[in-house]
């Protein structure tokens, strides 16, 4: 009866799982887009642009928003977290003594540990105290950039790390051999040469602050404004989900769901972004850096 | 050949755990038929639902309750679908929920909240209204100190705030708020967190913060005191009941359960959530 050899049936029960978990991506976009369709027909598609405020429950659904609080909570986190999760893995690979370098990396790796809620909490009950005693309310843009910070930092700093660590030793030697000094070394040759996983690292870290909810919604005041200081409350498009989904029926769910589209069609740019970098690096640095 | 004899075996081997796991599934569910309660609905009342029914499950043997939050409309709208077997409200039912039977089993006050050292000792209807829509942004155009006034709105859809608009008489659109919370406890760590802040949330949950320490204040309404004795003893003005509801006339294990929910049995469970029990 089963007469196939079993590298095939291998073969064919891998190909399922493949399957099955690539046209996972396409189903959930397709439950998505059916449940957004009641939205994009009645409201329709250009009201969520030029509506001006999100009351959805009145009628008004302006998302643009939310749109910017997410995506300037997220450039500025990344701009944060970059430099420093950088620094740190440089200063790992090249600087610090073999012990303190262990005590470091365990401790990142914890705080990568740590579940997003926590952070919120802790957002909530010191960073937002905080910051509300030099400018009220305090849960604010600022709040949520901070937070986002520390939480993906951990992503840039390990991922940067394991990118530098991947680099030939003949690039090394190479550069010790022209006499160069370990500024030079790090600056001129490591980092370039680790560009590509260290660029790796910061689109997942991006990726990472645009799909972050709880602790984001615990921070962010969650009013829907476009904010015009750092002290400013926002509300992203994930918080506007978790916050309004659970009680939502008919149009207010549909247009969450639209939320829910937009922020896939951000993170989708994103990954086209980082295909198109990654892609331009290859062709920049030749086949070394290839995988 | 060996081969053949190997995966022979082996697909035996899964065939017989497929069935297993079939066989598994199908008395599962059937047992969870008979000895399962599903409640979901207001964040409000399931702490008070999930100590009722934790009482309700070491006296009956073997009846499991499972408690999930998710609003009032959630209540609504599992109940009705058949999602769950009980809903939880934390309003009356409204005119086109009037498919749903409730079961009253406790009271709510809703209170005004400010951080405990502000000095304000009272705001009027009139006041909390202008400082909502963002007519008053100073606390010293109240009588407090001089300093900028935080408000706290609940998000679209939670029932407190639907309360809270009614009562007000206020469109959501009116309000200018400064920060959006979630629920209870939210609202009162924003509160207690920001000396200028005010907010509404349960008078259950504030007045058991409040007693735990939590930096708030409960502001009296129309003169009275924002406690849970004013709202047993129907005084006070912001006040809603907590329903729990079911699709029809409650039969078996559901009718056991709301029953049990409605009687002086878990009164002290009530009080302990700083509900009010009613009147029975």
């Amino acid at each position: 009866m089963f007469r196939l050899p079993a590298d095939k049936v291998l073969q064919r029960a891998l190909f399922v799982v493949a399957l099955l978990t690539a046209s996972l991506v396409g189903l959930i976009i397709l439950f998505v887009l059916r449940e957004t369709l009641p939205a994009l027909q009645s409201p329709g598609i250009t009201r969520f642009v030029t509506d001006e405020s999100w009351h959805p429950l009145e009628g008004k659904f302006g998302m643009l928003p939310m749109l910017w609080g997410t995506l300037f909570s997220t450039t500025l986190a990344v701009l944060l977290a970059t430099p420093l999760g950088i620094g740190m893995a440089v200063f790992c690979r090249y600087v610090a003594p073999p012990a303190l370098v262990s005590t470091f990396r365990g401790l990142v790796t914890l705080l990568a540990g740590i579940p997003s809620v926590v952070f919120g909490f802790w957002g909530l009950t010191v960073l937002v105290p905080l910051i509300a005693r030099v400018e009220p309310p305090g849960a604010s843009l600022l709040a949520a950039s901070l937070i986002l910070a520390i939480m993906i930092l951990p992503t840039v700093a390990l991922m940067s790390e394991a990118a530098l660590a991947a680099i030939p030793e003949s690039y090394a030697q190479g550069a010790a051999a022209l006499g160069l000094g370990r500024r030079a070394t790090v600056l001129r040759v490591m980092l370039p040469a680790a560009k590509s996983g260290i660029i790796a690292a910061v689109i997942l870290a991006t990726a990472r602050a645009l799909g972050e909810t709880m602790a984001v919604l615990m921070v962010s005041g969650n009013v829907v404004e476009t904010p015009t200081s750092l002290f400013a409350p926002i509300r992203t498009l994930t918080a506007n989900i978790a916050l309004e989904m659970a009680y939502a029926t008919k149009f207010h769910r549909a247009s969450l769901f639209v939320s829910g589209l937009v922020l896939t069609a951000v993170i989708m740019l994103l990954a086209w972004l980082a295909y198109r970098a990654e892609h331009h690096i290859q062709k920049a640095t030749g086949v070394l850096h290839a995988a | 050949m060996k081969l053949q004899v190997y995966d022979r075996a082996l697909f035996t081997l899964l065939a017989a755990l497929l069935a297993t796991l079939l066989m598994a599934t199908v008395s599962v569910a059937s047992f969870a038929q008979e000895r399962k309660l599903v409640i979901t609905g207001a964040s409000t009342a399931a702490p008070l639902v999930a100590e009722i029914a934790k009482r309700f499950e070491t006296q009956n043997r073997g009846v499991r309750i499972d408690v999930q939050t998710g609003g009032s409309s959630r209540g609504v709208a599992d109940a009705r679908a058949g999602i769950s077997d009980i809903g939880m409200v934390s309003r009356a039912l409204s005119g086109e929920e009037q498919d749903l039977k409730s079961h009253l089993i406790a009271n709510d006050g809703m209170s005004v909240i400010v951080h405990k050292t502000n000095p304000v000792q009272a705001l009027t209807r009139e006041q909390i209204i202008d400082i909502y829509t963002g007519k008053i942004t100073n606390w010293k155009d109240v009588g407090g100190k001089d300093g900028k006034i935080t408000v706290v709105n609940k998000a679209e859809g939670r029932s407190t705030l639907e309360l809270f608009l009614a009562f007000f008489k206020l469109s959501n659109r009116d309000i200018k708020a400064q920060v959006v919370i979630g629920d209870n406890p939210q609202g009162v760590k924003t509160v207690s967190g920001n000396p200028g802040a005010i907010g509404y949330v349960s008078i259950g949950a504030a007045e058991f913060e409040a007693q735990n320490g939590a930096s708030i204040k409960l502001l009296p309404l129309g003169g009275i005191a924002a406690t849970t004795e004013n709202v047993r003893n129907g005084t006070f003005p912001l006040s809603r009941p907590i329903n729990i509801v079911t699709k029809g006339v409650p039969q078996g294990l559901q009718k056991q359960f709301v029953d049990f929910a409605t009687s002086q049995a878990v009164t002290d469970l009530v009080k302990e959530q700083y509900f009010v029990p009613p009147a029975r």
